[in-house]
């Protein structure tokens, strides 16, 4: 893996010329502290571009965390994440760790795009001003230009008749499925995906894994996944990272980790979650 | 015409008479309490975001300078602030129905600003967070979503404030505004007509404030979902 992190980096660069083989996402010894309780300690992997990575796990084995550091809802307590060979909240500058300004940031957060397991609309908004907001007040975009984006992107989830609708109107399904539009609204190059069908009834299950799997097929966002829907990771993602404790206890392609898993901690998660 | 009789402390005539100039010193009342709340709405939203992003220090100042003006009484402060202007020579004349609705205002903007700040902690941190996700600009999110949603919550107190206010404007006769109490303190001592001039003050506030608190009340329903 190349080392891109000259310590002299300067705010804003994208890092010395190897941007093509800059991983999508880094983490560099990353630790999180809430307390004394430390949920992910001395964490390293990498998700390349274009890669659909599904983090699996017991709860409390750090997954979301990890989606939440990347879109800077929570801090880290120590080390670095790297967003395409780029610092995301903290770079070393002059051998010392320095948070970056908030304005750096967002510039970051920008190019990634988070889908919550409670969908988080906006209440006060249509369907159609949620799909806009951010394009038109985040990228600039003309009114008509980010309502044409919102519209096709609706009739890609299969909602293109809610345009006007308050999300309270909708059932969980199509409100999940409102809240993947916003996100791709924002053409993000990394999408993160937050056990996003974990709050939804049984029925409602399929529409949304519909809509993944079909942008999964079609799409090369880079995808980090936290899901209990096992057949769902088998069928869009290329890697599964299976997590104990704060740490990857297993990294491979799911037609391993799911048949044939070299942990036993692994095999016994894995069979508690198809038990169910 | 034929009125009962009860004109030992009774005159229609009285009433009558009265009525016209009362109500001409309930337009002022009206004016501190439709500016008052403007200035207080204002102010109050003002206050509750200062307190929000202001570092350290500052904000401790404000925080100190909000519980002083919540902690003591109007009238101290109408009386304080009208004979600062009006003892004070290097200070230009003020008229004292502008002393006194601006203090209304600020006075009442101390408590509008605890309701900005509920409603505002009342929007729910899924809300911030999809802010965070989508990378809007604070300013812009505290418009379109913070805002909205928390006026939801905020709207019926402040109109609850507003009538309070309303009623607190009878303490403008300490500075010697002509206010609805204060004509009519007047003309019940030049007539010696005080039954009649302050049970007719008693009606007009109640004529004001109770469909105005039933309006409140059905605005508060109305708010209720989106």
């Amino acid at each position: 893996m190349p080392s891109t992190d000259s310590g002299l980096t300067a705010p804003g660069s994208t890092g010395p010329g190897s941007v093509g083989s800059d991983p999508a996402i880094r983490f560099q010894d990353v630790e999180k502290r809430f307390g004394d309780n430390v949920v992910l300690k001395n964490l390293n992997f990498s998700v390349q571009p274009g890669e659909r990575v599904t983090l699996i796990g017991p709860s409390g084995s750090g997954k979301t965390t990890i989606l939440r550091l990347i879109m800077t809802l929570e801090s880290l307590t120590d080390g670095f994440i790297y967003i395409n060979g780029s610092p995301l909240t903290h770079e070393e500058r002059n051998g010392r760790r320095t948070a970056l300004p908030p304005r750096e940031v967002r510039r970051k957060t920008r190019q990634i795009g988070m889908v919550f397991q409670q969908f988080n609309l906006f209440p006060n908004m249509t369907v159609a001003e949620n799909l806009i907001e951010a394009p038109m007040h985040v990228l600039g975009m003309s009114k008509a230009d980010a309502l044409a984006k919102a519209r096709g992107l609706l009739d890609k989830v299969g909602l293109a008749d809610k345009e006007n609708e308050h999300p309270s109107r909708l059932s969980g399904g199509q409100q999940q499925r409102v809240a993947i539009a916003r996100a791709l609204a924002m053409d993000p190059e990394i999408l993160l995906l937050d056990e996003v069908t974990s709050a939804l009834d049984p029925e409602l299950v399929d529409d949304v894994l519909n809509v993944l799997r079909r942008l999964a097929g079609e799409t090369d966002i880079t995808m980090l996944i936290v899901t209990h829907e096992m057949q769902f990771a088998k069928d869009v993602s290329q890697r599964v990272m299976m997590f104990d404790n704060g740490a990857i206890l297993e990294d491979g392609p799911p037609e391993e980790i799911f048949t044939n898993p070299r942990h036993e901690r692994t095999a016994k998660f894995l069979s508690a979650v198809l038990d169910q | 015409m034929n009125f009962p009789d009860f004109s030992d402390f009774w005159s229609w005539e009285r009433a009558f008479e009265a009525l016209p100039i009362l109500l001409r010193g309930f337009g002022n009342t009206l004016i501190a309490t439709v500016l008052g709340t403007i200035i207080a709405a204002i102010l109050g939203l003002l206050i509750a975001v200062l307190l929000r992003v202001l570092p350290g220090w500052i904000d401790w100042l404000l925080k100190l300078a909000v519980a002083f003006v919540r902690n003591t009484p109007l009238v101290v402060q109408l009386l304080f602030v009208y004979y600062l202007f009006a003892m004070n020579p290097v200070l230009i004349e003020v008229p004292a129905l502008v002393i006194g609705t601006a203090m209304i205002g600020v006075h009442y903007a101390t408590y509008m600003s605890e309701s900005y700040r509920a409603g505002i902690d009342s929007v729910p941190k899924g809300q911030w967070e999809a802010i965070s996700a989508l990378s809007l600009p604070p300013g812009r999110a505290f418009r379109s979503v913070v805002l909205p949603q928390a006026l939801r919550a905020t709207i019926p107190s402040l109109g609850n404030y507003a009538v309070a206010m309303f009623k607190d404007t009878p303490f403008l006769f300490a500075i010697s505004v002509v206010e609805l109490v204060t004509s009519a303190q007047q003309y019940g001592a030049r007539n010696f007509a005080y039954t009649e001039a302050f049970t007719l003050a008693g009606l007009i506030f109640l004529a004001a404030s109770y469909p105005t608190s039933l309006l409140i009340r059905r605005m508060e329903k109305s708010l209720a979902q989106y």
